[in-house]
C-alpha cells in the first residue's frame, strides 16, 4: 500500500491539522508569550516586561481568592458528584432486594427509569441550567425559599447567592446537580460488566452490601472512577465553572469576590478590563493548576490494575 | 463496553452457575431481614434524587405558562390558565426564533465539518505509519486537557484579524477546531478496531487511498461516527464559553448566549414569564430528542470515558 501514500497522508491531514494549529495550538503558544508583555489587547503595541505580570499576580488578592475557589471546585465538586453517583449506581445495579429464583444480585425495581431521569441534566446546556437555578435561588420569589415557606420554615429564608458565605456552595451544588446523572450511567455500565460470580463469592463468604461495595465493586471500577475524576475536575476548572459562576452570581464573581474563579477572572481581565497580557498570565496559572491536578489524581489513584 | 443495556444490569451470560434459592417464587423471602432496611433506604434516596432532578424542570415548564404577577406572588402554584402568549412573545419579540436559527446554522456546519475532518485525520493517524504520526496524535489529544480559556484571549485577536469575528462561518471554524481533540481521539481508537483486510482488498482492486476511505472505511465506521456525532452535537448545541468570547454581535447570538442576554434585559423589562418560556423552549427539543434516542445518546456521551 505504498503507492501515493505520502501524498494521501498530507492531503488528509493538511486541513484538520491546519485548522487545529491555527485556532488552538497557536493561540496557546501566543498566550504564554503574551504573559511576558504589557499588551492591553486594545492597541497593537506592546513591549516585553519580563516577569512583571507574574509578580503582580502573586500580590493580587483577587487572584488568590479565585485560585482558592478553583481548587475547591476541582477537588470538592468531583468528590461529591462521584460519591453520589457511585452510591446511586450501586443501588440501581446491585442494591435490589434478592428475589426468589432470580439472579443472586439485582438492581432495584425501575432501574432503567432512574437512569433515564438522572441523565436529563446532562443533555441540557450548563448555561440554561445556571439560569434556571439563578431564579430558583432568588430569595423573594424563587422556588427554593417559597418551598421552605410552604412547609412552614418561614424563619429559614437564606439569601443564597446574595450571601457571601453561601454563594459558592450554591454554585457548586448546581454543578453537582447537573453532572451526577452522567456518572451514574457511566458507573452503571462499568458495574454491569463485573462478572456476577465475583458477587456470588462475596455473598457466600457472608459479605453484606457495604462490604461488597468497598471490596468488590469499587476496586474493580477504580479506573473508571479515576478518569471520571480527572474529566470532572478539568470541567470544573474550566468551561463549566465559567458558565455557572458567570451566569448565576452578581458581579459576576460576587458578592464581594466570594465566588470568583480563575477562568472567569481571565475573561474579565481580558475582555472587560483591557488587560490582555495580565489575563494570559492568570491563564498560565490556570494551566499549571489543571495539569498539576491531573497529575496528582493520576498519581494518588495509581493502583494495581485488576483483571477480571 | 456497552452502556445501553438499561434494564439488564447483571450479565448472566458468563456461564457461571447462578445460585438459585430452592423455594419457588412466591414463598416468604428468607433473607428479608438483611435487605429490608437498606432496601427502603436506597429506594428512598433514589426517589429523592429523581424528584430533585425533575422538580426544577417541571417548575420551569409550569412557570412558563404563568403571568408575571403570579410568578412572584406564588412560585409553586399552578398557572390560573395556560398563558401561551408568553411563548409567542418569547418566540417573536425576544428573538428566540433568531437564536434557534443561528444555533442550527452554526451547529449544522460545525458538526458536518467536525465529522469529516476528524475522521480524515483519525483514519490517517490510525492506519498509516509515517514519521511524526505519534507527535500529531498527541498534539490533538493533548488539547482535551488544556484550559480553553487560556487560548481564547489570543484567539479573539486571531479571529478578529482574519475578519471572522462575529460571523457564523468564523464560529463554525472555531467550533470544529475545538471539537477535533476528542473526535480524533475517539475515532482513531475506532478505526484501529476495524479489520484491515477489507481495505487491502479494495486497494488491490485498484481503488485509490481516498476512494477506499470514503467508500469502504467511512461506511464501516458508521457506529463510531454516530456516537461521536451525538457527543459533538450536544457539546456544540450547548456551547456557551466560545460564543460568549467570539460572538458579540447581538444579531448573531446563539441560543445559550441569547437566553443569558435575555435574562439580563428582562430584568429591566420585567418580562419574566417570557424568559421562562424561552428557557423551556430551548430545553424541550433537546430533552425530547434525548428521550427518543435515549440509548444512542447515552452510548455516545459515555463512549469516550469508557475507552
Amino acid at each position: 500500500m505504498q503507492h501515493g501514500k505520502y501524498r494521501f497522508i498530507v492531503g488528509f491531514l493538511a486541513v484538520p491539522l491546519g485548522l487545529y494549529a491555527l485556532f488552538v495550538v497557536w493561540p496557546f503558544i501566543q498566550s504564554i508569550y503574551y504573559s511576558f508583555t504589557d499588551w492591553t489587547g486594545l492597541s497593537p503595541e506592546f513591549k516585553m516586561v519580563g516577569f512583571d505580570n507574574y509578580s503582580r499576580m502573586l500580590d493580587d488578592k483577587i487572584f488568590w481568592k479565585s485560585l482558592q475557589h478553583s481548587v475547591l471546585f476541582a477537588l470538592l465538586v468531583p468528590l461529591v458528584t462521584l460519591g453520589l453517583a457511585l452510591f446511586f449506581a450501586f443501588m440501581i445495579n446491585v442494591g435490589g432486594r434478592r428475589r426468589k429464583g432470580g439472579p443472586v444480585i439485582s438492581g432495584v425495581r425501575g432501574s432503567s427509569f432512574y437512569k433515564i431521569v438522572y441523565f436529563f441534566p446532562q443533555v441540557l446546556s450548563i448555561a440554561i441550567v445556571a439560569l434556571l437555578f439563578a431564579f430558583a435561588y432568588n430569595p423573594d420569589s424563587g422556588a427554593i425559599n417559597s418551598l421552605l415557606r410552604g412547609i412552614g420554615l418561614d424563619s429559614v429564608q437564606p439569601l443564597w447567592l446574595g450571601d457571601p458565605n453561601l454563594a459558592l456552595w450554591c454554585v457548586m451544588a448546581v454543578l453537582v446537580w447537573s453532572t451526577v446523572g452522567f456518572f451514574v450511567v457511566l458507573f452503571s455500565a462499568g458495574m454491569a460488566s463485573i462478572p456476577a460470580d465475583l458477587y456470588e463469592a462475596a455473598l457466600l463468604d457472608g459479605a453484606n452490601r457495604v462490604t461488597t461495595f468497598f471490596r468488590v465493586t469499587l476496586p474493580l471500577l477504580w479506573d473508571t472512577v479515576q478518569s471520571g475524576w480527572v474529566y470532572m475536575g478539568i470541567l470544573a476548572l474550566g468551561a463549566e465553572s465559567f458558565a455557572v459562576v458567570g451566569i448565576m452570581t452578581t458581579g459576576p464573581g460576587g458578592p464581594d469576590y466570594s465566588t470568583t474563579v480563575m477562568v472567569l477572572y481571565v475573561y474579565q481581565k481580558a475582555f472587560r478590563d483591557g488587560q490582555a497580557a495580565y489575563a494570559t498570565t492568570i491563564g498560565v496559572a490556570l494551566l499549571v493548576v489543571t495539569l498539576a491536578f491531573a497529575a496528582v489524581v493520576m498519581r494518588l489513584g495509581r493502583r494495581e490494575r485488576l483483571e477480571y | 463496553m456497552k452502556t445501553t443495556e438499561a434494564s439488564a444490569p447483571v450479565p448472566a451470560e458468563s456461564g457461571a452457575p447462578v445460585v438459585k434459592v430452592d423455594a419457588p417464587a412466591g414463598g416468604p423471602p428468607k433473607e428479608k431481614k438483611e435487605g429490608t432496611f437498606l432496601n427502603a433506604f436506597s429506594h428512598g434516596m433514589l426517589v429523592l434524587w429523581a424528584f430533585m432532578v425533575v422538580m426544577p424542570l417541571l417548575w420551569a415548564v409550569m412557570t412558563s405558562f404563568k403571568d408575571d404577577k403570579s410568578i412572584f406572588s406564588s412560585p409553586w402554584s399552578l398557572p390560573d390558565k395556560l398563558h401561551f402568549d408568553n411563548w409567542s412573545r418569547a418566540w417573536t419579540q425576544a428573538n428566540m426564533s433568531d437564536y434557534f436559527l443561528n444555533t442550527a446554522l452554526v451547529v449544522g456546519g460545525s458538526l458536518v465539518g467536525t465529522l469529516v475532518l476528524g475522521s480524515m485525520a483519525a483514519y490517517v493517524l490510525a492506519r498509516f505509519d509515517f514519521p511524526g504520526n505519534r507527535f500529531i496524535y498527541y498534539l490533538f489529544v493533548g488539547g482535551m486537557s488544556f484550559p480553553i480559556m487560556l487560548a481564547l484571549v489570543p484567539l479573539f485577536y486571531v479571529v478578529n484579524n482574519m475578519g471572522l469575528l462575529n460571523t457564523i462561518h468564523g464560529l463554525i471554524l472555531v467550533y470544529i477546531a475545538y471539537s477535533l481533540p476528542f473526535t480524533v481521539f475517539f475515532l482513531t481508537a475506532f478505526f484501529r478496531t476495524l479489520p484491515s483486510s477489507v481495505a487491502e482488498a479494495a486497494f488491490v482492486d485498484g481503488a485509490s487511498h481516498s476512494r477506499t476511505f470514503f467508500q469502504i472505511m467511512l461506511p464501516m465506521a458508521k457506529p463510531g461516527l454516530i456516537s461521536v456525532g451525538i457527543f459533538n452535537f450536544l457539546g456544540q448545541w450547548n456551547q456557551y464559553m466560545l460564543p460568549t468570547v467570539l460572538n458579540t454581535d447581538p444579531d448573531k447570538r446563539v441560543l445559550t448566549q441569547g437566553l443569558v442576554q435575555l435574562a439580563v434585559s428582562q430584568g429591566y423589562k420585567g418580562d419574566w414569564s417570557g424568559l421562562f418560556a424561552g428557557l423551556v423552549m430551548a430545553m424541550l427539543p433537546v430533552l425530547a430528542a434525548y428521550i427518543v434516542f435515549q440509548r444512542q445518546v447515552v452510548a455516545g456521551l459515555t463512549a469516550g470515558a469508557l475507552k
